[in-house]
């Protein structure tokens, strides 16, 4: 096991495994920087901390992925150089992690979303794989299974609870529904990890978070939105005009003094 | 000369693990890393002593902290040669905590982890938990998410005392 573990291992690329660190800590990142603009804002405090957590949580995971990432490179860059010294199209977060907080309805749906999937995908990495980014993942996973929880208890509250909080819910999942359908996109590079036994099969994550995501809405009395526009692009270095100015905000102290010292 | 040798060694073994029984959690100053299962083992080596360190959560902040707090004693305890490896796998996980911390933690005011690592599915109910104050298992999980990445706020229906839950993982 750990031998075919080991070959696997070997067939995979260098540059294959740094696209899927940057896309994985990248995704964690913009996501926690988000969740972090809930800070002061929260609509209690309990929740305020709650959020802050969320965010800590997600930098500590893009902080792994990125100095993996950065180590396989090998040029040199180390965590915070590829957090605050890449342009947005150099980015390759999916496109959910971008989309703006709305109302806290939306942002609970937004993380309800990518930490169901974030908990399949590195479950799955973990059983099957092995090396750092296995390890990662592993780590990772029981943090997701906490926002899982925290993000679902929310949003049957809100989706079942009065006529205003439902109709926000239901109103940001139709924000957020075109955006899903990214994460379960396998390309090329996608395909060959998966085939390494680095990734898990993405139609299996697929059908794991329709299955959790679906008991969640059904319990919140929210109705799944149809199937229709599905942008993708994300994780190849196409964003929203968003990007950009998540990317200003977060980038702008490091890049005014890109010697300075902590 | 070897047995000599060998007792130098375990002298500094011992040493090491007297050092990081030392060295505090700095948010949490009542619970040594050793007892949090932060420190998973101290080895000799044929090149030296070598101390394994795994962080707890991956947000932790304290994790830097703790990591320069860790050097600082095995320097100070004249051991500036030992290396710091930190380790990922297997995850850190609550269970590694020692039945002492536990006691620490509870004393402090702080309900310790459970033993199982709790993966609570979807919806299910939180496992009851005893008042760090009084001992009574009636409370209530008043928010996930506490004052540090690492606990949950509940409070006791028995004595009304709010109290910090440490997070199983």
């Amino acid at each position: 096991m750990a031998a075919a573990a080991e070959q696997a291992r070997s067939k995979a690329d260098d540059a294959d495994l740094f696209e899927v660190a940057l896309r994985l800590g990248d995704s964690a990142l913009i996501l926690g920087q988000q969740l972090s603009g809930w800070t002061s804002h929260g609509p209690t405090v309990e929740l305020d901390i709650a959020l802050q957590n969320h965010a800590l949580d997600l930098i500590g995971q893009a902080r792994l992925f990125l100095d993996y990432a950065g180590r396989l490179e090998g040029k040199g860059r180390d965590e915070d150089k590829l957090a605050y010294f890449r342009q947005a199209g150099e980015f390759r977060n999916c496109l959910l992690a971008e989309q703006p907080n709305g109302d806290f309805a939306q942002t609970m749906l937004r993380q309800l979303f990518y930490a169901t999937y974030a908990r399949a995908l590195y479950a799955g990495m973990e059983a099957e794989g092995e090396g750092e980014l296995a390890e990662i993942a592993a780590k990772a996973e029981r943090e997701m299974a906490y926002h899982v929880r925290h993000a679902g208890e929310w949003v049957v509250r809100l989706g079942d609870g009065t006529k205003e909080s439902h109709k926000r819910c239901q109103t940001g999942l139709a924000a957020l529904w075109p955006y899903v359908h990214e994460l379960f996109m396998a390309d090329e590079i996608d395909q060959r990890l998966i085939a390494a036994g680095i990734l898990p099969a993405f139609e299996d994550v697929k059908v794991e978070w329709m299955t959790s995501v679906s008991s969640v809405l059904e319990r919140a009395t929210l109705a799944i939105p149809e199937d229709d526009w599905m942008p993708s692009g994300g994780r190849q270095g196409q964003h929203t005009e968003r990007l950009s100015y998540i990317l200003g905000e977060m980038q702008s102290i490091a890049r005014s003094d890109p010697e300075a010292k902590w | 000369m070897v047995a000599m040798a060998q007792c130098m060694q375990n002298r500094d073994l011992h040493a090491a693990w007297q050092a990081l029984y030392g060295v505090m959690d700095p948010e949490i100053p009542v619970i040594s890393v050793v007892d949090l299962g932060i420190v998973r083992e101290i080895m000799l080596n044929d090149d030296g002593l070598e101390v394994v360190i795994t962080p707890t959560y991956s947000g932790c902040p304290a994790g830097q902290q703790i990591e320069q707090d860790i050097r600082a004693a095995l320097d100070n305890a004249g051991l500036k040669d030992a290396r710091l490896k930190v380790s990922l796998s297997p995850p850190w996980t609550t269970d590694w905590m020692t039945d002492a911390g536990k006691e620490n933690l509870r004393r402090y005011g702080i309900a310790p982890p459970a033993k199982a690592a709790g993966k609570r599915a979807l919806f299910e109910e939180a496992d009851a938990v005893a008042c760090p104050h009084c001992g009574a298992s009636d409370t209530e999980l008043v928010s996930e998410f506490g004052s540090t990445a690492c606990k949950a706020l509940w409070r006791c229906l028995a004595c009304r005392e709010p109290f910090d839950h440490f997070k199983c993982i």
